[in-house]
């Protein structure tokens, strides 16, 4: 029936569609966690208001929420394409992973449309239409509205890194849900919802200051700037303790699940027990790889060559070398082929029930029936490895840079305070906590490029690799509209920061 | 309608609401460019359904040909 297809994919068209969907979620992610930060910032600030009942701090939330409605808005809708990318750049990814992929993202749009459409109405419209009660409550559902539809997202593709609650219906060519607890309840999404929203509050944080700090370097709003500075930096340091709580466990789950992809992060090639973290080439720190990834000093941790050639896990279980997981792979497909010709031409039961059964046993390997060279399995280690590092080292400064931030904003100690204030400190201190914020989002963009490099080649781990899950489609094409993609995206990432300045400048009408 | 009912104070907020923004006003404007940008001319002519122009009604066939050939 498709005899017709051109079935050698054009490496081009699966590197500008995976350069495609990079840009896209890299863009889509520069407004995702501001709008997580900021809706705590802005909850804690009408909180105050609502307590103390001061002119003071509703003038502040009202200036909050502005600076969080910008970003809001210039974030609206970004995401929808890469669905788009989905069904256009992805099909055989997109029908293969069925109703699986679909659902989360169904109740994401629901919730979103629903909760945040409504609360956000009454957030900027019903300051002097509803009760203060009830306006509090709003500015806090919008963003707990946000933070669910992250859920959602986070649920989706933590999927794709760890799929379960399915099974594969060779029938239909989809993944079917079999469990929707076990799919939005996956450890690996609670894992990862938890750190990608605490390191979120970091950048909301870290905006938060950066702005104040801007007031004080033009030695304007000094009420604002040092009260919500108090806020931000309070927000940033528990933010970045929770962050490097979560991402250790995180980092738990990928040793569990993907461990070619802690592999990566560290370069560990040849791994074994009592394994250091390190911190560059050269400089480690004693026995910490074996306790970030199994919170025990002396654990164990497979190299890249152990997951390659295969290798025995502490608990007895030995883990295929990846010849065999090929192997293995190349039954299932076989069998896959085989099951559809016997049904197709009527086969008897036992035939069908036999290829069914092969398929099957074999299909927890099913995507390395792809693989021609084992190597093609290990992700681009340089940069996960490096990506890992900005991500934990810009981490680690954030809670030193919170902590230094809030001391001072509370004039601690007293001693190093007595005749001085943060508003009037020399211009450098405010100019470093303004380079922090693009510091900020390149940490947590290197989370998602560890995240996202480290499972290659899987588009879903070990189902299907990306040259399988790509469209047949022209890649002078996909190229094309990646760089009609740069353009646009530039010029509206040009007009958001226009408009955020000149409202920054513009500042609270107190 | 009864001014004290839910529906009536539901359209009051958003009717006073959109009519007295400023701000809101830009951020709509762009909002409305980027959804025409996004649904009348990305997904019409940069986004088919590519499934659904090359499956000709057979989904799960075409994407069972795909992958079976290309493991080959």
């Amino acid at each position: 029936m498709f005899n017709n297809l051109l079935l050698d994919i054009d490496a081009g068209t699966i590197d500008w569609s995976r350069a495609q969907f990079a840009l896209t979620a890299i863009y889509h992610w520069l407004f995702v966690p501001l709008t997580l930060g900021l809706a705590v910032i802005m909850g804690i600030v009408e909180t105050i208001y609502y307590r103390t009942k001061e002119q003071f701090w509703k003038d502040a939330a009202i200036f909050w929420q502005k600076l969080f409605g910008i970003n809001f808005a210039m974030g609206v809708a970004t995401g929808i394409i890469l669905e788009f990318e989905f069904g256009t750049n992805w099909s055989n990814y997109s029908w293969f992973v069925g109703d699986i992929f679909g659902a989360p993202l169904a109740v994401e749009g629901i919730v979103a449309f629903f909760m945040e459409s409504t609360f956000v109405a009454v957030m900027y419209f019903g300051w002097k239409k509803v009760s203060p009660g009830f306006h509090l409550a709003s500015t806090w559902l919008t963003g707990l509205g946000a933070t669910i539809s992250a859920w959602w997202i986070l649920v989706a593709n933590a999927w794709m890194q760890y799929p379960v609650g399915c099974a594969f219906n060779p029938d239909t060519m989809r993944n079917e849900m079999v469990s929707f607890a076990e799919v939005a309840l996956s450890p690996f999404a609670i894992s990862k919802f938890c750190h990608t929203v605490t390191s979120s509050w970091i950048i909301g944080a870290v905006f938060c200051v950066g702005v104040c700090s801007w007031y004080m370097l033009k030695r304007r709003e000094p009420r604002l700037s040092i009260e919500s500075m108090k806020i931000g930096a309070a927000v940033g340091l528990v933010a970045s303790l929770l962050a490097a709580a979560t991402g250790h466990k995180s980092a738990q789950d990928v040793a569990a699940v993907q461990p070619m992809k802690l592999a990566a992060m560290e370069a560990l090639y040849d791994g074994g027990n009592g394994i250091g973290l390190k911190v560059i080439e050269g400089i480690e720190v004693p026995n910490a790889l074996s306790f970030m990834a199994t919170n025990d000093f002396e654990g164990y941790v497979p190299g890249v060559n152990d997951i390659l050639n295969g290798y025995t896990k502490p608990d007895g279980q030995v883990e295929p070398s990846v010849e065999e997981k090929i192997e293995r792979g190349r039954q299932a497909i076989a069998a896959l082929a085989a099951y559809r010709k016997a049904k197709h031409e009527g086969a008897e039961d036992s035939t069908i029930n036999q290829q069914l059964s092969l398929l099957n046993e074999n299909m927890p390997y099913f995507g390395y029936g792809y693989i021609r060279n084992k190597e093609e399995v290990v992700p681009p280690i340089a940069v996960n490895f490096w990506a890992f590092r900005v991500m934990v080292g810009l981490g680690g400064l954030f809670i030193l840079f919170f902590a230094i931030v809030l001391a001072g904003a509370y004039g601690w100690p007293k001693a190093l305070w007595r005749d001085r204030s943060i508003t009037g400190l020399p211009n450098w201190h405010y100019w470093i906590a303004i380079a922090l914020i693009p510091l900020a989002y390149i940490a947590s963009e290197s989370g998602w490029l560890v995240a996202e490099f480290g499972r290659q080649p899987w588009t879903i781990q070990d189902m299907l690799p990306t040259w399988a899950a790509v469209s047949d489609l022209q890649s002078s094409s996909v190229m094309i509209t990646f760089f009609l993609f740069l353009i646009l995206f530039t010029t509206m990432l040009a007009v958001e920061i226009n408009i955020m300045l000149k409202q920054i400048k513009k500042g609270p009408q107190l | 309608m009864n001014k004290d009912s839910f529906l009536h104070k539901a359209f009051d907020l958003y009717y006073d609401g959109f009519r007295s923004m400023r701000l809101g006003k830009t951020l709509w404007a762009i909002i409305l460019i980027k959804l025409v940008i996004i649904f009348a001319i990305l997904k019409v002519f940069f986004f088919p359904n590519f499934l659904k122009e090359h499956a000709q009604g057979d989904e799960s066939g075409y994407v069972a040909n795909e992958l079976v050939e290309r493991a080959n």
